[in-house]
């Protein structure tokens, strides 16, 4: 889960934090740190191992509540599985709509071709992870930015022209919803497939 | 082997050029955000994945490491660019800032 976009918590849910601590953010920061503690130092003795131990539990141990909430952990391999699946169809998507764009900012009469507005939609998606991973994917796709989403879900995406905005939200969302096992039916918080 | 390379990382110039035309030539702030946060993006990952395969080239564990620290690069950058431009766009609502229309 090493690419899993992280950004802090939206204002309202800052002051969230369960009674009963779980040690599983803890366990899931310190993994991923001391990956990265590997890869970075390339050394591998006992000292500068044991250093890295150290200083990857204290910072895991102090910062874990920034990174994980609890409830990002039901269902987690699952929904590892389905980031990993999602992400090759990501990058095709970023690649055509980078094409669009290129040829956009090359062509001579770009001024007539493009015609900017912002899109507003709701979205179905439940849980900070799913939401940070659809408005992430539509600013990396190009031609589309996301301005802003608020606790209920409501998205307004920046469209460089007709052509982008209407791809949303679309297939996207639905299969961020696949990934991350969540198919909602609208406007109701039934679960078509049961959530597994 | 050298041509996978050469051709990545002329495609990755491609779209930094790209980007910065972009940047020049469309019309307002948000506007300009497209090409300045994305076709960056793309350049990044074309050009740092040529690197990544060209530091390969005598296989050993430090060169495996050094590729692994150019792969993490572009996962920074992957996180960091939308949000990043997210967040320009924001302020520059929230300065109340209209974009611009087709036709004024």
């Amino acid at each position: 889960m090493n690419s899993m976009p992280v950004k802090p918590s939206p204002p309202g849910k800052i002051g969230r934090g369960s009674p009963k601590k779980s040690p599983l953010p803890f366990l899931a920061s310190f993994v991923l740190l001391f990956l990265l503690w590997v890869v970075l130092s390339g050394r591998f003795d006992a000292f500068h191992i044991i250093l890295g131990l150290i200083s990857c539990a204290l910072v895991a141990h102090f910062s874990s509540d920034l990174l994980f909430s609890p409830e990002d952990f039901q269902g987690m391999p699952r929904k590892a599985v389905g980031f990993l699946a999602y992400l090759p169809w990501l990058l095709y998507q970023i690649f055509l709509a980078n094409l669009h764009l290129l040829r956009l900012s090359f062509h001579p009469r770009m001024k007539y071709l493009i015609d900017p507005y912002i899109v507003r939609f709701r979205t179905r998606l439940r849980g900070d992870m799913a939401r940070i991973t659809f408005a992430n994917s539509i600013t990396l796709t190009p031609g589309t930015i996301t301005i802003s989403i608020s606790l209920d879900g409501d998205f307004k995406v920046h469209a460089i022209d007709r052509k982008c905005g209407e791809a949303l939200p679309g297939e996207m969302e639905e299969r961020i919803a696949r990934a991350f096992g969540q198919m909602a039916v609208e406007g109701a918080a039934l679960n078509r497939n049961g959530k597994r | 082997m050298d041509l996978i390379v050469g051709f990545l990382i002329l495609f990755g110039f491609l779209f930094f050029t790209g980007g910065a035309v972009g940047i020049l030539r469309f019309p307002d702030f948000y506007s300009r955000l497209h090409p300045a946060g994305k076709l960056d993006t793309m350049g990044v990952l074309l050009s740092a994945s040529a690197l990544a395969l060209y530091n390969l080239h005598p296989f050993s564990l430090a060169n495996l490491l050094t590729s692994f620290k150019i792969v993490l690069i572009v996962i920074f950058v992957f996180l960091a660019s939308p949000t990043a431009t997210h967040a320009i766009v924001d302020a520059g609502m929230r300065a109340g800032l209209s974009p611009w229309k087709k036709g004024r």
